[in-house]
C-alpha cells in the first residue's frame, strides 16, 4: 500500500511538470482524486472436504474445513462455524455441503460432496410368469377317454375337449412352431395287435374333433401305442377306464 | 404121434394164448392205418451209460407225438434186445424154441404177434474221444424182406457232447430220422422268433426249437413286437417305436442286420405275412387315413398296393401258406375283432369264428387247411384260449383251458406241435404243446416273453 502511494505520488508530480512544460497558456489540472479506500482481501479457504467422501446409508461423514481471514463462516445445513473445524455428518443421500466465508472484502465458497451409495432397492416381488405352452400342455390339457372297444368322443368328454381346444389355440398362439402329439391308449384285455389299431382310431378321431374346433391339421401328429403304456396294471374296471385315453404330449 | 401132436398144441396154445390176450388188452392205435414203430430202449458203455436214460426217454416222447405214425409200447417187446445188425439172425424163430416172449433177434420176433411191428429201431451208445457217439439203425420187420441188410432202412451215426443236452440232441435227431420216413419235417434244426422284455425293453429274441440257445437279435431300447417270419426262414419282420412311431423293419436271420425296407408313410405299420416264395409281403397299415387296411408289397417295401377297403379295423392278414392264394385276417367290421377268411385281393370274404367273444391272433397250420387262434368264447374279455379250427368246415377244438391266458399261437414246420405265449400271473411265458393240446411245457422264463413264432430251417 505504501508502494501505491508512492507512486501515485510520483505520477502526480510527473504530471504537473509535463503540463507545465507542454502547455504553458492552460491552467494546471486538479490533483486526480485520491484513490478509493482500499477493500480488505476476502476470505481463505484453506480447505473444505469430507472425509471419507463415499458412505452407505447410515455412516458417519466428517466435514473438515479451515478458513482464514473470515468474519463469518457458515456451513448451508449446519449454520455458522468456527474458522476450523471438523463435524459429522449423517446424509441418508449423496449430499453437497456449501461453505461460504466472508469478510469485508467479500465471500468465498466451497463443497464438499458427501456421496452416499444406496443398497440395491429390494425386489419387487415376482410377478407370475405366464406359463410355458409346455406348462399350458401339462397342466391344462386333459386326456379323453373312450368306451371298451370303441374310438368315438363320448358326449360326458366334450366339454374336456373343449376346454383343451381351447388351450391348445393359446399354447399355439403363444408358439407358432409347437406342436402337439396325440397318443392313443387302451386298456389290456383286448389282444396287443387289435389295440395298436384301437388306439390309433382313438388319436385320429380326436385329432378329427379338434380340427373341427379349428386347430389346423399340421399342429397335431398322433401316435398310437396300443397296450404297451398303461397308467396303471390292475385287473379293475377303473383302471381300465383310465387306460382307455387319448394323451396330449410336446410333438418331437 | 399122439402125444407129440398134444405137446405141440400145448406149447403152442402157451405161446398163442398169452399173446391174443395181450393182443386184446395192449394196443391202442391213436393213428389207425398208420405204420407201426417199435424202438426199445438203447444200452450204453462208458461214459454213455449214464445218458442213455435220457436219449431214450427223448426219442420215446418225440415218437409218442407225432400223428405220422403208432409208436409200439415197450411193454409187447421181446426181453432180449439186438443192439447192432450183427445181433440179428434170419428166419423166424421155430415154434419148439418160443417161449412165452419171444426171443427178440429175428426181426420176424418184432414183426409178428404180440409186437406186429412194421419198423424196427435198434442201436446203442458210446464214448469216444469224450463225445457221445449213438449208433441207430432203422429196420423194416416186413416179412417179406429178403434179407437183413436189404431190410435196413438206414444206419447212422450221432455223435453229441457227452452230458445231458448232448443225449437230448442225439435223441432229438434219431427220432427225426425216422419220422422223416413217414414224410416228417424235422424240427431239428428249427427256430423260434420271439419278444422278450428282460433286458429292460421289448426286444425280438430267437432261440432253438426246444428252447436252447435264446439271443437278443435287436438292441433298440425301445418297443420292438410283433414279428413273423418268411417262409424260406431267412428273414424275420418286426415292428419298432425306435423311430418314435411304429414302423416296419426286416432284419436278416442268417447275418442278425437290418435289411433296406421302406416305409409308407403313415401312423401305423404292422402285422406282416409273406408269401410262400418269401419275395412279398402283406400287412396293415394307415397310409391311406382311417382305419388299417391289409396292403400288399414287395419284401422291401416298394410297389405298394391296397387289399381291403372295409373302413374298420383289419390287422393280423396271414396268407395260407400252401396255396398262396387266400388269406385270413382280424377285421372289426361286424363289431369286437372276428377272423375272416378272403382271397388275395380282399374280396370274396367270409367270417370263420362264430361271432361271440374277441377271436385274434390266427395262424395257419402248414398244411393250409387249419388255423390255431386266440379266442375268448364264453368268457370275459382278456380270457384268451388256444382253438383250432378246420377252416372249410369252420368245426372247432378247444386246446388250452384254465391255465391263465394264452395267445399268439404258431405252428411247427412238423403241423404237429404249437408254440404260443401263456399268462399265468403278472409275466407271460412261451410254451409248447402237441397239436392235439397234450404235452404242454414252458420254454422260457426270464421276463416276461410272447409272441412267438416257429422258424422253419433255413432252405
Amino acid at each position: 500500500m505504501t508502494n501505491r502511494r508512492v507512486s501515485l505520488t510520483a505520477a502526480a508530480a510527473l504530471l504537473l511538470v509535463m503540463s507545465a512544460a507542454c502547455h504553458k497558456k492552460t491552467p494546471p489540472p486538479p490533483p486526480p482524486p485520491p484513490p478509493p479506500p482500499q477493500a480488505p482481501a476476502k476470505p481463505t479457504i484453506n480447505y473444505f472436504n469430507a472425509e471419507p467422501s463415499t458412505i452407505n446409508s447410515g455412516q458417519p461423514a466428517s466435514l473438515r474445513w479451515s478458513v482464514s481471514d473470515a468474519n463469518n463462516i457458515q456451513i448451508e445445513g449446519i449454520g455458522q462455524v468456527s474458522p476450523d473445524g471438523r463435524r459429522a455428518v449423517y446424509p441418508t443421500s449423496t449430499t453437497t455441503y456449501h461453505l461460504t466465508a466472508s469478510n469485508a472484502g467479500g465471500s468465498s465458497e466451497a463443497d464438499a460432496t458427501v456421496t452416499v451409495s444406496t443398497p440395491p432397492p429390494p425386489e419387487a416381488p415376482a410377478k407370475a410368469p405366464s406359463q410355458t405352452p409346455a406348462e399350458i400342455l401339462a397342466s391344462q390339457v386333459q386326456d379323453l377317454h373312450f368306451d371298451y372297444d370303441k374310438s368315438d368322443i363320448r358326449p360326458a368328454d366334450q366339454a374336456t375337449l373343449q376346454s383343451d381346444a381351447t388351450a391348445l389355440k393359446t399354447i399355439f398362439a403363444q408358439d407358432p412352431s409347437f406342436a402337439v402329439t396325440i397318443e392313443g391308449h387302451c386298456d389290456e384285455r383286448g389282444s396287443a395287435e387289435y389295440n395298436l389299431a384301437l388306439g390309433d382310431r382313438r388319436a385320429t378321431a380326436t385329432k378329427d374333433a379338434l380340427m373341427a374346433m379349428g386347430i389346423p391339421a399340421d399342429k397335431l401328429k398322433t401316435i398310437s401305442y396300443g397296450k404297451e403304456r398303461p397308467l396303471c396294471t390292475d385287473a379293475t374296471e377303473e383302471c381300465y377306464a383310465r387306460n382307455r385315453r387319448a394323451h396330449f404330449s410336446a410333438a418331437q | 404121434m399122439r402125444l407129440l401132436i398134444s405137446l405141440l398144441i400145448l406149447v403152442c396154445s402157451a405161446g398163442v394164448l398169452p399173446a391174443m390176450q395181450q393182443q386184446v388188452t395192449g394196443v391202442i392205435e391213436s393213428h389207425p392205418g398208420k405204420p407201426r414203430v417199435a424202438v426199445p430202449d438203447f444200452r450204453g458203455s462208458g461214459g454213455a451209460a449214464p445218458l442213455m436214460n435220457t436219449f431214450n426217454t427223448t426219442v420215446l416222447n418225440d415218437l409218442q407225438a407225432s400223428p405220422l405214425i403208432n409208436y409200439v409200447p415197450k411193454t409187447l417187446y421181446p426181453l432180449q434186445v439186438p443192439q447192432q445188425p450183427s445181433d440179428l439172425i434170419p428166419g423166424v424163430a421155430p415154434s419148439t424154441a418160443r417161449t412165452v416172449t419171444p426171443q427178440g433177434n429175428r426181426l420176424t420176433d418184432w414183426s409178428l404177434p404180440p409186437v406186429s411191428t412194421n419198423f424196427l429201431g435198434i442201436g446203442y451208445g458210446g464214448e469216444n474221444k469224450g463225445q457221445l457217439v449213438v449208433f441207430g439203425w432203422f429196420y423194416s420187420a416186413a416179412p417179406t424182406m429178403p434179407s437183413i441188410q436189404q431190410a435196413q432202412v438206414f444206419g447212422k451215426i450221432y455223435t453229441a457232447t457227452l452230458d445231458q443236452t448232448g443225449a437230448i440232441d442225439a435223441g432229438h435227431r434219431y427220432a427225426a430220422d425216422i419220422l422223416a420216413q413217414f414224410g416228417g419235417k424235422s424240427l431239428v434244426g428249427t427256430k423260434i422268433v420271439f419278444v422278450s422284455d428282460r433286458s429292460g425293453h421289448k426286444e425280438i429274441w430267437t432261440m432253438n426249437w426246444d428252447g436252447s440257445d435264446q439271443k437278443q437279435l435287436t438292441h433298440y431300447n425301445s418297443i420292438s413286437t410283433f414279428p413273423s417270419v418268411s417262409p424260406d426262414g431267412r428273414r424275420v419282420a418286426f415292428t419298432s417305436y425306435v423311430a418314435g412311431y411304429p414302423a416296419l423293419y426286416i432284419f436278416s436271420l442268417d447275418t442278425g442286420r437290418k435289411l433296406p425296407f421302406y416305409n409308407q408313410r403313415a401312423s401305423m405299420n404292422a402285422f406282416v405275412s409273406f408269401t410262400p416264395d418269401s419275395k412279398q409281403i402283406v400287412f396293415s397299415s394307415t397310409a391311406a387315413g382311417g382305419a388299417p387296411q391289409i396292403y400288399m408289397s414287395n419284401v422291401d417295401g416298394s410297389n405298394l398296393h391296397r387289399i381291403t377297403s372295409s373302413g374298420a379295423i383289419e390287422v393280423e392278414p396271414k396268407i395260407n401258406p400252401k396255396t398262396g392264394n387266400d388269406m385270413v385276417d382280424v377285421s372289426g367290421r361286424s363289431g369286437f375283432p372276428q377272423i375272416y377268411h378272403m382271397n388275395m385281393e380282399g374280396a370274396d370274404v367270409r367270417r370263420l369264428t362264430a361271432g361271440t367273444g374277441e377271436a385274434t391272433n390266427p395262424a395257419w397250420n402248414p398244411d393250409g387247411d387249419h388255423i390255431a387262434f386266440a379266442w375268448t368264447r364264453g368268457f370275459e374279455p382278456g380270457n384268451y384260449n388256444i382253438f383250432v379250427m378246420d377252416v372249410s368246415s369252420q368245426q372247432v377244438t378247444q386246446l388250452t383251458a384254465n391255465e391263465g391266458r394264452n395267445e399268439n399261437p404258431s405252428w411247427a414246420p412238423d403241423g404237429a406241435h404249437i408254440v404260443y405265449a401263456s399268462k399265468r400271473g403278472r409275466q407271460s411265458q412261451i410254451w409248447v404243446m402237441n397239436a392235439d393240446g397234450t404235452g404242454k411245457h414252458p420254454l422260457t422264463e426270464a421276463g416276461s416273453n410272447e409272441k412267438p413264432v416257429w422258424v422253419n430251417a433255413e432252405q
